[in-house]
């Protein structure tokens, strides 16, 4: 399956998949303007950027193949379609136990900050059906969305 | 292939899904003694407090057996277990034949035989009618005594405080969660539940039930203090349900003994979840495990061996993740080491009650605790469970963002390009 992977060497640090992914999940999702200044609780980005100069990358979500998120879930809100191999958590069943949190090998779960207390993750923008918003918008190109093989 | 599975929490559900991701046309058929569609045993306290609507109480959507071709026999015990003739006795007397059995039976609540245990008013804490049960009693004020301060327990309690309750927890050991949690961490614990109005009685243990016509009105404790209360809710601890085993050529200790591919000593008869005994690789010697996402991991491996498949499940190791009101923690593997191969990294704040710590063996993280500061501690866990060698980087462990940033170059692209990094040499 296609995933977001950083190429470190271009991250600039600037933080903007951040900006992006909390707007694209926000009740605002075309309006950055009112995403963050209308939304009670500022947006939780999915996306996380790792940072300390002169390293940084994004990183988020990585669906892994046998995604512990999903065995580990008690409630089984936190799922693997098994067709598009996404890993979506159910909001309306999930009950902010932080198992995921705990079984996360890459961090990638978030406790949500907009008080409804659910685990917050990628869903690499399936519902929108094209381009990750993180991907799109980067402005080094330091992103990238696929499932081919990369030199180094 | 005729399937069989006993059970119907995460292990015997990931039995299923573990079976159907090889085998698409095998006969399945589950028996669980409890009349629900699979529901999730840890969210029952969640229920008591409110937060969770029946509804939302289902591990699986309504359809699951449907979907995956499942006979589910609900609300139908099994007596017993033939291994000779490969055969379940029902409580019935009906007999059903397998070619491969799963043991999924789970654990049972643990009541010493004190006296003054079958009064009105004496609960226990593991099963979604135990609290549908419990929940019909209570009303604001009821006095109420919870027998030990685990998971279970303090669960228990926080939902019965918000329910209005007054709650007093008698534990035997000298702090709360003392399986999971050091006396630094447990103490932090301890106070935000007494601000809530919890009272603790440590080190002490409840000798007898105090009854009056049939019904509980007060405990007396082993040094002597009598506590006065209404409803008492015992929640000492688990202990497997292997009686389907017991008398049979199964293998039992303390729970059902397995390997690494969930198989029991006869052949065809397979174990799972809180009534198995497998490797816990931390302790090296084998261990019940009763966690949730152990017995789906089980599970799940018991039903992809049981078709014919090979996976090996290597072990696991204590982890949780729990919370009571705002304060959450997570914490994995040995906490509290008690011999000098060990090294322990500590950080506290006890004014916003975090308190961090990570136990080290032979340069690997082998046991940590994270309270009120939980955010992306599975790398903790992700790093303990691939046994890396953490020396290079442990000065950055306790740090507030220790993250990908801090491993070596090589290892954390190995890690965030799995699947498309192309290896420069073969």
């Amino acid at each position: 399956m296609k995933r977001v992977y950083a190429r470190e060497e271009f991250c600039a640090g600037c933080k903007l998949c951040e900006v992006h992914c909390a707007v694209a999940h926000s009740e605002y999702p075309d309006d950055i303007i009112k995403a963050f200044l209308k939304q009670k609780v500022k947006p939780t980005p999915r996306v996380l950027v790792e940072e300390n100069q002169p390293i940084s990358f994004a990183l988020q979500c990585r669906h892994c193949d046998d995604a512990p998120c999903t065995k580990a879930c008690i409630s089984g809100a936190m799922q693997k379609d098994p067709l598009t191999g996404v890993v979506i958590n159910d909001e309306s069943r999930c009950v902010g136990c932080w198992t995921c949190i705990l079984v996360c090998p890459f961090g990638a779960v978030q406790r949500d900050a907009g008080g409804h207390k659910v685990a917050s993750k990628c869903d690499l923008c399936s519902t929108n059906g094209g381009l990750p918003v993180c991907v799109q918008n980067c402005p080094n190109d330091a992103l990238v969305f696929t499932d081919e093989l990369w030199g180094r | 292939m005729d399937y069989v599975i006993v059970g119907n929490s995460a292990a015997g559900i990931g039995a299923v899904e573990g079976i159907r991701s090889l085998d698409k046309a095998g006969r399945i058929t589950l028996f669980s003694d409890e009349p629900y569609h699979t529901y999730s045993r840890p969210l029952i306290s969640y229920y008591l407090f409110g937060k969770v609507t029946e509804d939302k109480m289902y591990y699986r959507p309504p359809d699951f057996y449907e979907r995956l071709d499942v006979t589910a026999r609900l609300g139908t015990r099994v007596n017993s277990l033939s291994t000779a003739e490969k055969e379940l006795v029902l409580e019935s007397g009906e007999k059903v034949g397998f070619e491969r059995l799963l043991l999924a039976t789970g654990g049972k609540p643990i009541v010493p035989p004190m006296p003054g245990r079958d009064l009105e008013g004496v609960f226990t804490f593991l099963k979604w009618d135990d609290v549908k049960a419990l929940e019909k009693t209570l009303y604001p004020g009821v006095r109420t005594v919870v027998i030990g301060a685990g998971l279970i327990g303090l669960k228990a309690t926080e939902a019965l405080c918000h329910r209005g309750a007054e709650v007093a927890v008698v534990e035997l050991a000298n702090r709360v969660l003392s399986a999971i949690l050091d006396e630094g961490a447990a103490g932090l614990v301890q106070e935000s539940l007494a601000e809530r109005g919890v009272r603790f009685f440590l080190e002490n243990t409840v000798a007898e039930i105090l009854g009056a016509d049939g019904r509980v009105k007060g405990v007396r404790l082993q040094d002597g203090t009598e506590l006065p209360c209404e409803r008492l809710v015992i929640a000492i601890g688990v202990s497997p349900n292997t009686s389907l085993a017991q008398g049979t050529e199964v293998a039992v200790n303390r729970g059902i003994l397995v390997d690494e591919f969930l198989a029991t000593n006869v052949a065809g008869i397979f174990a799972a979840g809180d009534v198995a005994e497998g490797y816990d690789f931390l302790f090296r010697q084998r261990r019940v495990l009763p966690i949730l996402p152990n017995a789906y991991k089980q599970g799940f491996s018991a039903g992809v061996n049981m078709a014919g498949g090979t996976e090996s499940h290597r072990g696991g190791f204590a982890m949780n993740s729990i919370g009571f009101f705002d304060l959450p923690m997570i914490t994995a593997g040995i906490v509290k080491p008690e011999s000098s191969e060990f090294r322990e990294l500590i950080h506290t704040d006890a004014a916003k009650r975090v308190y961090k710590k990570i136990v080290l063996r032979e340069g690997k993280i082998v046991g940590f605790i994270a309270l009120n500061a939980i955010d992306r501690a599975g790398i903790l866990t992700g790093l303990m469970e691939k046994e890396i060698d953490v020396t290079p980087f442990q000065e950055h462990l306790l740090r507030e963002n220790f993250g990908y940033l801090h491993f070596p170059k090589e290892y954390r692209q190995q890690e965030l390009w799995k699947g498309v990094l192309k290896r420069e040499r073969a």
